[in-house]
């Protein structure tokens, strides 16, 4: 059995965190949970997009920063489109993440290794200003210590010349680099983490 | 000078707990004009108004001032009182100092005690140039129109009709009866729906008081309380009533088969059809879009097969024009249109997603299947059915935010017939919350659970067909799970909307409607069968849903309300009117254009201008149909109207006294 | 008609199919294609999910290169790449604050004049005369589940179809000769952003696309997002281990079925390096 919520619990202020960020009135919903009736995602959370909305109602903040359903939403907005209160769960979603991001929480399982593989898309974009995929790849590898996942997938592609092991740099890379400087500490702070 | 009282209020804490009473009670008796000032629990009770009536005596006041509540909850009974105290009631002036002053300003006692001086200075500034004003009699027309023939207007008509005044009652479907009739069961006593409702229809086409216009639609009302007229078009249905005697030669004999509305298309009628076997009048029409000799040229089967000679093809749309007392408006309900909006749950392309109301047509006895509960896309019995609630109820985003009131009931008495007819039955309620208060709702409620049906607390997000099923994808929100039925048949709860003419008939009768588009009442809790223009009532749920029950009841206090009108030969009306000072009017008529009630007309007056005679336009009020808005006042450029008790010099006073000039 | 492209960074990698089909079939209906010259990633998920600023800083340096080229328009093969854009332009179009804010992180001052679109959305915006007069080798015979997904039509603010039943892409292929099937899944998300971390969650998501594809008759799919396309075709072996039956659909874009309508060579329009080989349709026509 769990443990009984307590309140108050500074509900007011975290809701309000989470709306000023997602710029969504959490408050709105109504539980109705058409959201996670039609989540493609909602089978592999732990907690269900409805659940999600009622915890921030309720101030649970470390409830849900911590869990994987955050990091598993795939921000495909079905339940943003169908919510009868005009919420977007999904940026309701979204501004999680990135409190969660602001907060060094990365969560577990499933969850961390989207967050991981977030840091690792952004680390290669951050030096080459695109996407290297192989290169994103191999790091993601490393981060999450599985270092063959997805060979399988990484040798079909090579099978068919769909991975480029060079890569492509924006010219006025100094640009890229500014917008990450700015806005980015915590990219930093993983890849440091990486070399430990 | 004025010898004014002022009787303060404190409404329980409701006042007194905010603003400092007995301070008010101090400070106003400073204000010019202010001879007596006291205050007191509950001033609208017997002995609050006792003490208004001998101060009046006592202290010879000639002004009141009574500082409360809204104008709206308690003017009448303060008027009375200053009545009873010997004085003309519009000697008295109400200042609010609840809502405007104590509910709004809890958190600051000493500014709301500030503000409720400077509301009481306002209210003796203008109790100061009050002027007596008396109400007049206007004779009443003993006769209603009753604008939609469903289970209101019905219950409306016969009421009236009882009491010995003549109705109208005006239908623009072929037959009367409206929904009701089309359903099977109703909740929560499971009596049939028609046997129930035919007999009433029978009562009131045959009232002797009654008189039934089908195919009516109202064009036209004017006029005011007490002396409306009425203009309603009869379309023509080319058949002679006066001869037809229903014999049901024609519609056999037609050969054009139309789908029926009545039973939603899920069976067929000719062009020339009865809607159902029970119809009132219980007569055909020719329906023009489909009949053959209408749209081709040719044909007259049915009236060569009409033993009575009752066709009439060149019949024509006719115009009735009627005085009446008073109109009540039952014009009713339509279902939402999901099919338009819900592309999750299939735009409607998916024949086994139906409504709640193909499935009463469907389980009823007498509807398309004969009481049989079928897929409709095979005709088989579905083994697992699911109900969706609020299809368009609570849903701002694709329908309505309101609640629909009936639908969780309705879908517990459908789940119950399911469990009842199909033995081995699903069935599972997807809801959001089950609304039951009724006597005896949440009894059934429980019933329906025991029966079998399965509750699940959550919404739809989608519907699709796979192989011969539908796949539910739904939630349980208790459970914070996604749940997946495979049903063989949906049937949703969809919302109740106004009727497809209630904004033409709102236009017409001038009344206002919610942004949903139900008519407005004139109050939500103290008016709820009266609007704001006098004389038109409203009945049913063309005010907003009601299930049964609730319209029956609503329509009763409806007939009530409009037999307490006409019980006298004559009616006294408001004397807070606009009225027009024809010297200064230029006859603009800007004041008939801002005039909600078209109580503003034009009229043309000599008048001797050096010394010839001219004729000029000026704008006249028609005192019956004003309601003392203003807006003409306010409109007026040359100064010329002025609304009496709200005059143009008692506003500028009030306005000085409140900003302390 | 000149209008600027978007490749985005998969041109050259696991959406190749696609930036060759667009640029070939464009080419072939008079639309230029102008890259910016220093265009840069949009963002992608991982930039909105961290921070919103650098998701729109990223997004409107792009833009901006549009702008300054004198262009109005913006046109972006990928599906994700195009709404990262759309939503962009969408926020700082009615932001002035947040416009300010965003060109002072990229150093180039955008005035959020440009019109994002998809490339589906400016096909389907040619003329029906003008597309049929271009078929000259009509896709008789092709029964074809066209599949949405998530970006082209949700959320309303960037959506370019309806959400629930979208008919955009099928329009266009019918016009190119093909049959297309009325499905149930056309815009259920196929999980492609979890890709990479989670490949066993986005097997079961993928398989009930090419499950209810199949159901419905379908002998293939067509796309028009660079991420959904490379998530099913590269995923059938796994689902059909999922689900116990062997399941091959080819693939598509979209762009590579119009090509081959208009009469391009096969290889012009690269079916020939799918994962589900997409050959044996193809020699249906050809």
């Amino acid at each position: 059995m769990q443990q009984a919520i307590a309140l108050p619990g500074g509900s007011a202020r975290f809701c309000a965190e989470v709306e000023e960020i997602s710029g969504q009135d959490v408050r709105r919903c109504y539980q109705c949970g058409k959201c996670t009736a039609g989540c493609p995602l909602a089978f592999t959370m732990d907690l269900a997009p409805n659940q999600v909305m009622r915890m921030v109602q309720l101030g649970m903040e470390n409830e849900v920063l911590n869990s994987q359903a955050v990091w598993l939403c795939a921000y495909c907005l079905t339940c943003t489109v169908r919510c009868p209160r005009q919420i977007s769960v999904g940026d309701v979603m979204d501004g999680l993440r990135i409190l969660a991001r602001q907060k060094g929480i990365l969560g577990s399982g499933r969850g961390r290794r989207v967050a991981l593989f977030n840091e690792s898309f952004l680390a290669s974009v951050k030096r080459l200003g695109r996407l290297y995929e192989f290169g994103a790849m191999l790091l993601y590898n490393l981060k999450s210590g599985r270092l063959f996942q997805n060979a399988d997938v990484g040798l079909k592609m090579f099978l068919r010349g769909k991975l480029k092991l060079g890569t492509t740099r924006v010219k006025k890379i100094a640009e890229m680099r500014n917008i990450f400087k700015q806005r980015l500490p915590a990219v930093r702070q993983e890849r440091e983490g990486v070399r430990r | 000078m004025h010898r004014i009282g002022v009787f303060v209020c404190w409404c329980g804490s409701n006042i007194g707990g905010v603003v400092d009473v007995p301070r008010v009670v101090r400070e106003v008796a400073k204000l010019p004009g202010v001879v007596y000032s006291t205050d007191y629990k509950y001033m609208c009770s017997e002995p609050g108004q006792g003490m208004i009536i001998r101060a009046i005596r006592e202290h010879r006041l000639d002004r009141v001032v009574v500082a409360s509540c809204s104008p709206r909850l308690h003017e009448d009974t303060f008027r009375k009182a200053v009545l009873l105290g010997g004085l003309n009631p519009y000697l008295l002036e109400m200042a609010n100092i609840r809502e405007h002053c104590s509910w709004v300003h809890q958190n600051d006692p000493e500014k709301a005690s500030e503000k409720a001086v400077a509301i009481i200075r306002r209210a003796v500034a203008k109790a100061a140039r009050l002027e007596p004003l008396v109400q007049k009699r206007i004779p009443v027309t003993r006769r209603v129109l009753v604008v939609g023939g469903g289970i209101a207007g019905i219950q409306a008509a016969l009421d009236i009709a009882e009491a010995g005044y003549d109705v109208v009652l005006a239908e623009k479907q072929p037959t009367i009866g409206g929904k009701m009739v089309l359903l099977d069961k109703t909740f929560p006593t499971l009596d049939c729906s028609a046997c129930i409702s035919t007999p009433k229809m029978v009562s009131v086409a045959r009232h002797p008081n009654v008189l039934l216009l089908t195919c009516a639609e109202v064009e036209e009302i004017r006029g005011f309380v007490g002396n409306f007229n009425v203009t309603v078009r009869l379309k023509a249905i080319s058949v002679d009533y006066d001869k037809c005697t229903g014999c049901g030669t024609c519609w056999e004999k037609c050969p054009t088969k139309v789908p029926n509305e009545f039973d939603l298309g899920m069976s067929y009628r000719k062009a020339i059809y009865l809607p159902f076997a029970q119809a009132m009048p219980n007569k055909p029409v020719i329906d023009r879009e489909h009949c053959r000799f209408f749209t081709q040229g040719k044909c007259r089967v049915c009236e060569k097969v009409c033993p009575a000679q009752a066709i009439n093809y060149a019949d024509q749309d006719k115009f009735v024009t009627l005085q009446v007392g008073a109109v009540l408006l039952a014009t009713g309900y339509e279902l939402f249109d999901w099919a338009s909006v819900y592309g999750e749950y299939g735009y409607g392309r998916y024949p086994d997603v139906i409504t709640g109301l193909h499935f009463e047509r469907m389980v009823n006895a007498g509807g398309p299947t004969g009481g049989k509960i079928v897929r409709p896309s095979d005709g088989t019995e579905p083994k697992t059915v699911v109900f969706v609630q609020c299809v368009g109820s609570r849903d701002e985003a694709k329908g309505k935010e309101y609640c629909s009131r009936v639908c969780c009931m309705y879908t517990a008495k459908q789940a119950h017939q399911v469990l009842e007819k199909i033995p081995g039955a699903e069935v599972y309620v997807f809801y959001i919350d089950v609304r039951c208060a009724g006597k005896g709702y949440e009894e059934f409620y429980l019933r329906a659970l025991h029966e079998g049906a399965q509750y699940i607390r959550g919404r739809v997000s989608k519907i699709y067909p796979e192989e011969k099923k539908l796949i539910v994808k739904g939630a349980d929100t208790l459970l914070g799970r996604p749940v997946e039925v495979a049903a063989d048949l949906v049937v949703l709860a969809t919302a109740m909307i106004p009727s497809q003419d209630a904004a033409k008939v709102a236009r017409v009768a001038g009344i206002s409607a919610d942004r949903d588009g139900f008519f407005l009442e004139a109050h939500p809790k103290l008016r709820p069968v009266e609007t704001n223009t006098a004389g038109i009532f409203l009945a049913g749920t063309c005010q907003g849903p009601k299930d049964i029950p609730d319209t029956v009841a609503h329509a009763g206090a409806a007939a009530a309300k409009i037999c307490t009108l006409l019980a006298r030969p004559e009616m006294t009306i408001e004397p807070v009117a606009a009225e027009v000072n024809q010297k200064l009017c230029t006859g603009c008529l800007l004041c008939r254009d801002v005039c909600p009630y078209r109580a503003v007309e034009a009229k043309e007056i000599e008048e001797k201008k050096n010394g010839v005679l001219q004729r000029r336009v000026v704008a006249e009020v028609n005192s019956g149909l004003c309601q003392g808005c203003g807006a003409c006042a306010a409109g007026c450029r040359s100064g010329a109207i002025d609304l009496k008790g709200f005059t143009n010099e008692q506003l500028a006073a009030e306005v000085a006294a409140l900003c302390g000039w | 008609m000149k209008i600027a492209y978007f490749p985005g960074c998969c041109y050259e990698t696991s959406a190749r199919e696609y930036d060759v089909s667009t640029r070939a079939v464009c080419r072939h209906l008079g639309i230029e294609l102008v890259e910016p010259p220093d265009w840069n990633c949009c963002g992608s998920t991982p930039a909105h999910s961290t921070d919103r600023l650098l998701a729109l800083a990223m997004a409107a340096r792009n833009l901006a290169q549009v702008e300054e080229m004198g262009l109005a328009e913006v046109t972006a093969s990928c599906a994700l790449c195009y709404q990262r854009l759309a939503l962009t332009q969408a926020e700082l179009a009615e932001n002035g604050e947040l416009l300010a804010e965003v060109n002072r992180l990229t150093g180039r001052p955008y005035r959020a004049t440009v019109k994002v679109r998809p490339v589906l959305d400016i096909i389907a915006g040619l003329g029906e005369e003008e597309f049929r007069s271009r078929v000259v080798r009509p896709l008789n015979g092709f029964k074809i589940a066209a599949y949405y997904g998530c970006l082209l039509v949700r959320p309303s603010k960037t959506k370019v179809d309806d959400p629930e039943n979208p008919q955009m892409m099928d329009r266009v292929l019918r016009l190119a000769g093909a049959e297309t099937v009325d499905w149930t899944h056309k815009t259920e998300c196929c999980g492609a952003s979890l890709a990479i971390s989670n490949e066993e969650v986005v097997v079961r998501m993928v398989a009930r696309i090419i499950k209810a594809a199949a159901l419905a008759g379908a002998d293939c799919i067509a796309t028009a997002c660079a991420m959904c396309h490379f998530n099913l075709d590269i995923r059938q072996e796994k689902v059909s281990r999922l689900l116990g039956k062997k399941y091959s659909l080819p693939v598509f874009y979209f762009t590579q079925l119009l090509g081959l309508a208009m009469g391009l060579n096969p290889k012009e329009v690269c079916v020939h390096t799918h994962f589900v080989d997409a050959r044996p349709l193809v020699k249906k026509i050809i």
